[in-house]
């Protein structure tokens, strides 16, 4: 087992330097630092001192791949593509392009993220199950096929319509909870309620679909049939069987994203101006602040290849069958 | 006539899927689905719907030079179509159907003196005398006026149906003797056709929409962001589909070194998480679209450009999921005894390919175009309020939502475009969704029991 996550740790390994090649070529290839420089400067009256000011601030001002001036292992570490990729492997993530340390603001950030993210999936998760249930328990019926179609009618409303929907009834017009903002400590509940319930809500129809394959495909299996055989009536078979058996995909499943959690929504965050990592994000999009955004694509890369070990060792905790090797 | 690039790119998708089609009219294997679809009811009507916003979507796609001036304006047929609704602006916010602005203001009456009210409005309504008693009842009239028309008009349509079926079969076809789905399809096609002809009618006359904030018809921006969802939607999937199937198929069918270096590929690009990856790119794009102004000489060249780009980095980062589904096929397939057979007579390995591989995975490709179309289709809504998405000047309905969201906040609210937009991605995704089910039910072989 433990052997079995090393090994992992070092397939983890060429996946993160391919992310990071990826933005690599993407932030200063395809665009060189030059060209961000006059971006974030304006276009108009720069000046070649103003952009190598610019550049040496931000560090921007070696060369990318080789630098034939320096000397011995400088010749490869004093380039760009050393200083700052090697800079995140090492979560050495610098100062944004505004000044600000950005390992500093992520753990400050994190935290929000995670109350808002964590509640959505826990309570999503059982509600999107229980509705799944439901449907499949009564299989076959005129309930079964208005929930089907109730589903497809909710998946095809954009997420947005939810949260400008939930807002304006649930906070403007009931006035039962704050429109948005966020506070430390037990006051964030306050402004936590109304963004869990609108991230439940919009993912209900695709949830209850997906729950519902699941579970249907569970239930034509023999052991349900032999469990039906025994006279065990629909819902013992259904909770005791077929939803323990496919708790398995379903766990995993989770366990998936479970990780990506802190990385925070980005459009639930930036309505609810919650300070998470997702509205830090946007921030970072909207005044272009490469090194955030780059800092966060490759964060975002680890914590999905952390997402993925997890699930391989939770398969092998929950259903015996699975052995790592 | 000036074909945009996106534009050449929806020819090019149409004449492919001509193509498919005439290579398919006679397959077996393809007629039973196809059947299949043809006697769902839901199927034939959300494809009746979906057919109507294609039509649109077309319309909007055919770009032109108006007149011979210098100018470097560009319009669509569609433009050229609803010119009045372009034209007709107003002030700034006006309800839907009102023949007065949303915001009171100061009115200079005919003899000179001031007055602070609700002025009236250059074009909604400007057909009536005294627009306090007169508006309900003629808003009543026209709407019934076009709705007689309309269902005349559509009346007609089907009239001249029945006479091509009584053509055919040398009987008078009776309405009774149609498969369910037919009469589906012609009550649909009914329904459309007379409410769209009525809005038509209406909107020569009010804003059935309302205005925005700069005075511009909602109803004319709903429509007009037909086209760039269905761009998004379509195009991304051409982009995406080379990539998966090649890729898809040479790491299934040859194994080895290629398929280790195609499987990093895609898990590389499956780790980033995709909206950042988007949006890293669409930064870039951004940089790159600044700095090399000269090359993009108009507005809607420069929209345009930015839309193709967007489609391009939406399904660079879509391809994984389906090559990952495909070469999970792939492998299962190449042990197939048919294709060992093929392999022992000597076929050649990328004949098989073509003749035994191919033809058996088509039925995934069709069925995830059509799933992946209306996630798309919502994708554009959220990237574009992140400021990702398409260009701020490009009408979408991303771009309405964003518009529209702070005027919520308005005292009394502005809530027209919101509904519209709302009404219209509804329409479209629903009957995306619902045709994408019914696509899955009759191709995917787990469901034919």
């Amino acid at each position: 087992m433990i052997q079995y996550i090393i090994r992992r740790f070092f397939y983890a390994f060429p996946l993160l330097l391919g992310v990071n090649i990826l933005t690599f070529v993407l932030f200063f290839i395809v665009n060189s630092p030059d060209d961000m420089a006059r971006m974030q400067l304006g276009q108009k009256h720069v000046t070649e001192q103003s952009i190598a000011n610019w550049k040496q601030q931000h560090g921007y001002d070696r060369p990318l791949l080789w630098n034939p001036k320096a000397s011995g292992e400088e010749k490869v570490t004093q380039t760009i593509f050393y200083q700052k990729s090697v800079g995140l492997f090492l979560f050495r993530f610098g100062v944004s392009d505004s000044g600000r340390n950005i390992g500093a603001d992520i753990q400050e950030r994190m935290w929000p993220s995670l109350a808002l993210a964590l509640p959505t999936l826990i309570v999503g998760l059982l509600v999107d199950v229980t509705f799944a249930l439901m449907m499949v328990l009564f299989r076959g019926g005129t309930l079964e096929q208005a929930g089907i179609v109730l589903c497809v009618a909710l998946m095809s409303i954009s997420s947005l319509f939810y949260i400008i929907g939930g807002q304006f009834i649930v906070a403007k017009v009931l006035k039962l909870v704050p429109i948005s903002g966020y506070d430390d400590g037990l006051i964030a509940i306050k402004f936590l309620i109304l963004p869990v319930l609108i991230g439940v809500f919009s993912g209900v129809g695709s949830g209850v679909r997906w729950y519902r394959t699941l579970f249907l495909e569970e239930v034509e299996k023999d052991y349900v049939r032999t469990a039906r055989a025994k006279g065990l009536s629909e819902t013992q078979t259904l909770f005791r069987h077929v939803l323990r058996n496919a708790l398995i995909p379903i766990l995993t499943g989770v366990v998936v994203i479970l990780p990506l959690l802190f990385m925070g929504s980005l459009i639930m965050e930036s309505f609810f101006s919650i300070p998470g990592l997702g509205s830090y994000t946007i921030d970072a999009i909207n005044s272009q602040d490469f090194a955030i955004v780059r800092t966060m694509v490759f964060l975002g890369s680890v914590l999905y290849v952390v997402g993925l070990l997890l699930t391989d060792i939770s398969y092998t905790l929950v259903d015996p069958r699975v052995r790592l090797s | 006539m000036v074909i945009l690039w996106t534009d050449a790119l929806i020819f090019l998708l149409i004449l492919v899927v001509c193509a498919l089609g005439f290579y398919w009219h006679d397959k077996e294997h393809i007629k039973r689905p196809l059947q299949k679809i043809a006697a769902s009811k839901v199927g034939v009507a959300s494809l009746v719907v979906l057919l109507f916003f294609v039509f649109i979507g077309l319309l909007d796609s055919v770009h032109f030079k108006p007149g011979q001036g210098k100018n470097n304006e560009l319009i669509s047929c569609l433009d050229y179509l609803a010119k009045p609704l372009i034209e007709q602006g107003e002030k700034t916010y006006s309800a839907p159907f009102a023949a007065r602005l949303y915001s009171k203001e100061v009115i200079v009456l005919d003899d000179g003196t001031t007055k602070w009210g609700y002025p009236r409005l250059v074009f909604g309504g400007s057909h009536l005398k005294n627009p306090d008693i007169e508006l309900l009842p003629d808003i009543l009239k026209k709407a019934f006026y076009g709705l007689a028309q309309g269902v005349a008009l559509s009346g007609l349509f089907m009239l001249s149906y029945l006479g091509i079926r009584y053509q055919r079969q040398n009987k008078l076809a009776r309405f009774g003797e149609a498969p369910a789905s037919t009469k589906t399809a012609l009550l649909v096609t009914f329904i459309i056709v007379s409410l769209g002809y009525t809005l038509i009618y209406l909107s020569s006359y009010y804003h059935v929409f309302g205005t925005d904030k700069v005075g511009e018809d909602v109803f004319y921006q709903t429509i007009k962001s037909i086209r760039t969802g269905l761009v998004l939607g379509t195009l991304t999937t051409l982009i995406m589909l080379p990539l998966a199937i090649v890729f898809g198929i040479l790491a299934g069918f040859f194994q080895g070194w290629l398929d280790d270096i195609i499987q990093y590929l895609y898990t590389t690009l499956n780790s980033i998480p995709s909206v950042l990856l988007i949006a890293a790119s669409i930064l870039m794009v951004q940089v790159y679209i600044t700095n090399h102004e000269q090359d993009f000489t108009s507005v809607i060249m420069r929209a345009d450009m930015r839309l193709l780009f967007l489609c391009l980095i939406l399904g660079v980062t879509n391809w994984t999921g389906l090559c990952r589904l495909l070469r999970a096929e792939t492998l299962k397939l190449r042990e197939m005894e048919y294709v060992q057979a093929a392999h022992a007579l000597g076929v050649k390995k990328s004949i098989i390919l073509v003749r035994h591989i191919l033809p058996n995975l088509m039925h995934i490709i069709l069925i995830s175009v059509v799933l992946d179309f209306s996630s798309l289709v919502l994708a554009e809504a959220v990237l574009s309020y992140i400021n990702i998405g398409v260009d701020p000047t490009t009408y979408s309905w991303g771009n309405m939502i964003n518009g529209a969201r702070l005027e919520m906040a308005r005292e009394p609210i502005v809530w027209w475009s919101l509904s519209a937009a709302f009404i219209f991605m509804f329409g479209l995704v629903l009957a995306a969704n619902l045709f994408a089910d019914t696509v899955q039910n009759a191709f995917d072989p787990r469901h034919n029991s």
